[in-house]
C-alpha cells in the first residue's frame, strides 16, 4: 500500500503554522544518487562546500569534508566542481 | 423590541443578494461586472459609496484577479464575497480549486448563465456545473426570497470551523436576477447576529502567530489534503441541516437538504435545480388535478451531494426523472449519474430518465414540464431526452 501522510495530523489548507520547519523537510528522500568522497585525493579546497545548494557538505575541525545526507538531493554539483575528481556519484540504495 | 422580520419589499434577485451583503457588511468585496450578475456589484458599490457599509470594495481588471484577491484576502482574515457568472466563472476556473484547497470560506454569488459558445448570455447551469468538482460548496435558490436567504445562510456553512470551504450561491440568470418579486427581508441586526463575527483559522494578519499559506504539496501530502476536503464536505451536510434549522427560527422559513413537493405518494418524481422547481410545482399541481401521481424535488445543497436523502426520496418510485439544465456532451446531464449512483448503492433501481432542458435560456413552460411526466408515463421516454430538440 502507498504510504501517505495521516490527514488527521495535517493542518488544513496546506498551511505551515510553525516558522522555520523546512529544516525538518528531508529533501534527501528524493535522491537516487549519493556523493562519495575519496578523502585520500581530497585537498580540502572547499569548492564542494561553497557550491552545494543544500549546505550538505560539512567540514570537521581538521578541515576535512564529509556529506550530511538528510538534505542531499543527489544533484551531483559537488562532483562536477571538485578539481581533483575526489567525488563520485554512486547509486543510493539505502 | 425590534421585529426579526422586516417589511415586504419588491426587489430583483441581484438586488436581494446585494441587500443581504449590505446587512452582513463583509470586510472585502472584489468583483468584475458580468451580466447577469452586474446588478449585485452595482447595488453593492452604491452602499459602499453612501457609507452604508464599511466594506473594502475592490475593482479588479478581471475575474481571475477577483478570485485571486478573494482567496488571499480571506487568507488574511477578512470575510470576503464576490459574484460572477458564465464566462466570468470560467475565467476564474484556475483559482477555483486553489481557493478551495486553501480552505478559505469565500462566498460567491453565481448568476447562472450558459457558457458560450455559440455566444449566448441566457440562463442554464453550464457555468456552475463546470465548477462542481473544484471543492466548493454549492447551494441553489428557487426564487428571489431564497437568493436572499441563501446569501445569509451561505457564510454560516462555509465558515464553520470544521468546514472551511468556499461556497457558490446559485440564482438563475435573468429568471431570478432581473425579475422583481415580493420578498420579506430580515431585520439587519438579526442578520448580523445570525451570521456573526468572522473567526478565521490561522489568518495571515495574525502577526503574533506567523503562518505560511498555500504551500506546495508533494505526493505524500496532496492526496491526504484532498481527503481532508472530503471530510469537510461530509461535515457540511450536518452543518447545513443545523444552519437551516437555526435560520427557520429567525425567519419562519424552513429549508432542507432536498426540498420535496408532493413526493410522498407519487409514482413519478422529477428532480430539478433552481427556479424550474417553482415551474415544475405548477406542472405537478396540474397533473395531480388530472389524477396523475407525480411529485418534484430540488437538491437545495448540490455540493456536498445529499446522496442519502436522494436515495430515500427515490425509494419505491415507479420512475425518477432527472432534469438537467446542462449537458455533458457525449455523456448525460451532470446530475443524472449522481442520482443513479445514489439510488444504486442504496437499493433497487426504479426506471431512470434524464431530460436535458432549457439550454442557453430556451423557454421551459409549465406545459413543457407536464409533457415530461406524460412522456415517461406513456413509456415513450428514452434514457436521455433533449426537451424540445427535433431529433
Ligand atoms: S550531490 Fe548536490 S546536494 Fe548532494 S552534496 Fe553534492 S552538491 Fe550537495
Ligand atoms: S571540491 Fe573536491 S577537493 Fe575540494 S574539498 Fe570538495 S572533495 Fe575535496
Amino acid at each position: 500500500m502507498v504510504n501517505l501522510a495521516d490527514y488527521k495530523e495535517m493542518i488544513i489548507g496546506s498551511r505551515v503554522i510553525e516558522p522555520g520547519n523546512s529544516e525538518k523537510f528531508r529533501t534527501g528522500d528524493w535522491r537516487s544518487q549519493v556523493p562519495v568522497i575519496d578523502k585520500s585525493i581530497c585537498i580540502s579546497c572547499l569548492s564542494c562546500w561553497i557550491d552545494c545548494p543544500d549546505n550538505c557538505i560539512v567540514v570537521d575541525e581538521d578541515g576535512l569534508v564529509d556529506v550530511k545526507t538528510t538534505h542531499c538531493k543527489g544533484c551531483g554539483i559537488c562532483s562536477q566542481v571538485c578539481p581533483k575528481d575526489a567525488i563520485t556519484m554512486k547509486e543510493d540504495i539505502a | 423590541m425590534s421585529s426579526k422580520v422586516g417589511t415586504d419589499i419588491a426587489i430583483n434577485g441581484d438586488g436581494a443578494v446585494a441587500l443581504a451583503w449590505k446587512q452582513i457588511n463583509p470586510d472585502v468585496v472584489a468583483a468584475y461586472p458580468i451580466t447577469p450578475q452586474t446588478i449585485i456589484v452595482e447595488d453593492f458599490s452604491k452602499y459602499v459609496a453612501n457609507g452604508e457599509v464599511d466594506t473594502e470594495f475592490i475593482d479588479v481588471e478581471s475575474e481571475h484577479s477577483a478570485l485571486t484577491l478573494c482567496s488571499t484576502s480571506s487568507s488574511a482574515g477578512a470575510r470576503t464575497f464576490t459574484a460572477t457568472a458564465s464566462q466570468g466563472l470560467a475565467y476564474m476556473w484556475e483559482m477555483l480549486p486553489i481557493t478551495a484547497a486553501m480552505r478559505v470560506p469565500v462566498m460567491m454569488a453565481v448568476a447562472n448563465r450558459t457558457v458560450s459558445g455559440p455566444i449566448n448570455i441566457n440562463n442554464d447551469h453550464g457555468d456552475v456545473m463546470s465548477a462542481r468538482d473544484t471543492g466548493w460548496l454549492s447551494i441553489f435558490a428557487e426564487n428571489v426570497q431564497e437568493a436572499y436567504d441563501m446569501s445569509i445562510i451561505g457564510p454560516r456553512i462555509a465558515e464553520h470551523h470544521e468546514v472551511q470551504l468556499p461556497i457558490l450561491v446559485n440564482l438563475d440568470g435573468f429568471i431570478l436576477t432581473h425579475a422583481i418579486e415580493r420578498m420579506t427581508p430580515l431585520d439587519t441586526q438579526h442578520v448580523r447576529d445570525f451570521v456573526g463575527e468572522f473567526k478565521p483559522l490561522y489568518p495571515l494578519l495574525d502577526t503574533d502567530h506567523p503562518v505560511t499559506h498555500n504551500l506546495m504539496d508533494g505526493p505524500l501530502f496532496y492526496f491526504p489534503h484532498k481527503y481532508q476536503m472530503v471530510v469537510a464536505m461530509n461535515k457540511a451536510l450536518d452543518v447545513a441541516r443545523e444552519v437551516f434549522a437555526e435560520f427557520a427560527k429567525i425567519s419562519g422559513r424552513e429549508y432542507h437538504m432536498v426540498e420535496e413537493y408532493r413526493c410522498d405518494d407519487a409514482d413519478y418524481i422529477a428532480i430539478v435545480l433552481g427556479s424550474s422547481f417553482g415551474t415544475m410545482k405548477q406542472a405537478v399541481d396540474n397533473l395531480r388535478d388530472e389524477g396523475m401521481k407525480v411529485g418534484v424535488a430540488m437538491p437545495r445543497v448540490y455540493r456536498p451531494w445529499p446522496a442519502d436523502e436522494i436515495a430515500a426520496l427515490c425509494k419505491g418510485k415507479k420512475a425518477v426523472i432527472v432534469m438537467d439544465r446542462h449537458l455533458s456532451i457525449g455523456a448525460y446531464g451532470p446530475m443524472f449519474p449522481e442520482v443513479c449512483a445514489s439510488i444504486a448503492v442504496n437499493g433497487k433501481m426504479p426506471e431512470m430518465y434524464n431530460f436535458i432542458y432549457g439550454l442557453g435560456g430556451a423557454d421551459t413552460m409549465v406545459s413543457d414540464f407536464m409533457s415530461v411526466y406524460k412522456t415517461v408515463e406513456a413509456g415513450k421516454a428514452n434514457t436521455i431526452n433533449y426537451l424540445g430538440v427535433k431529433e
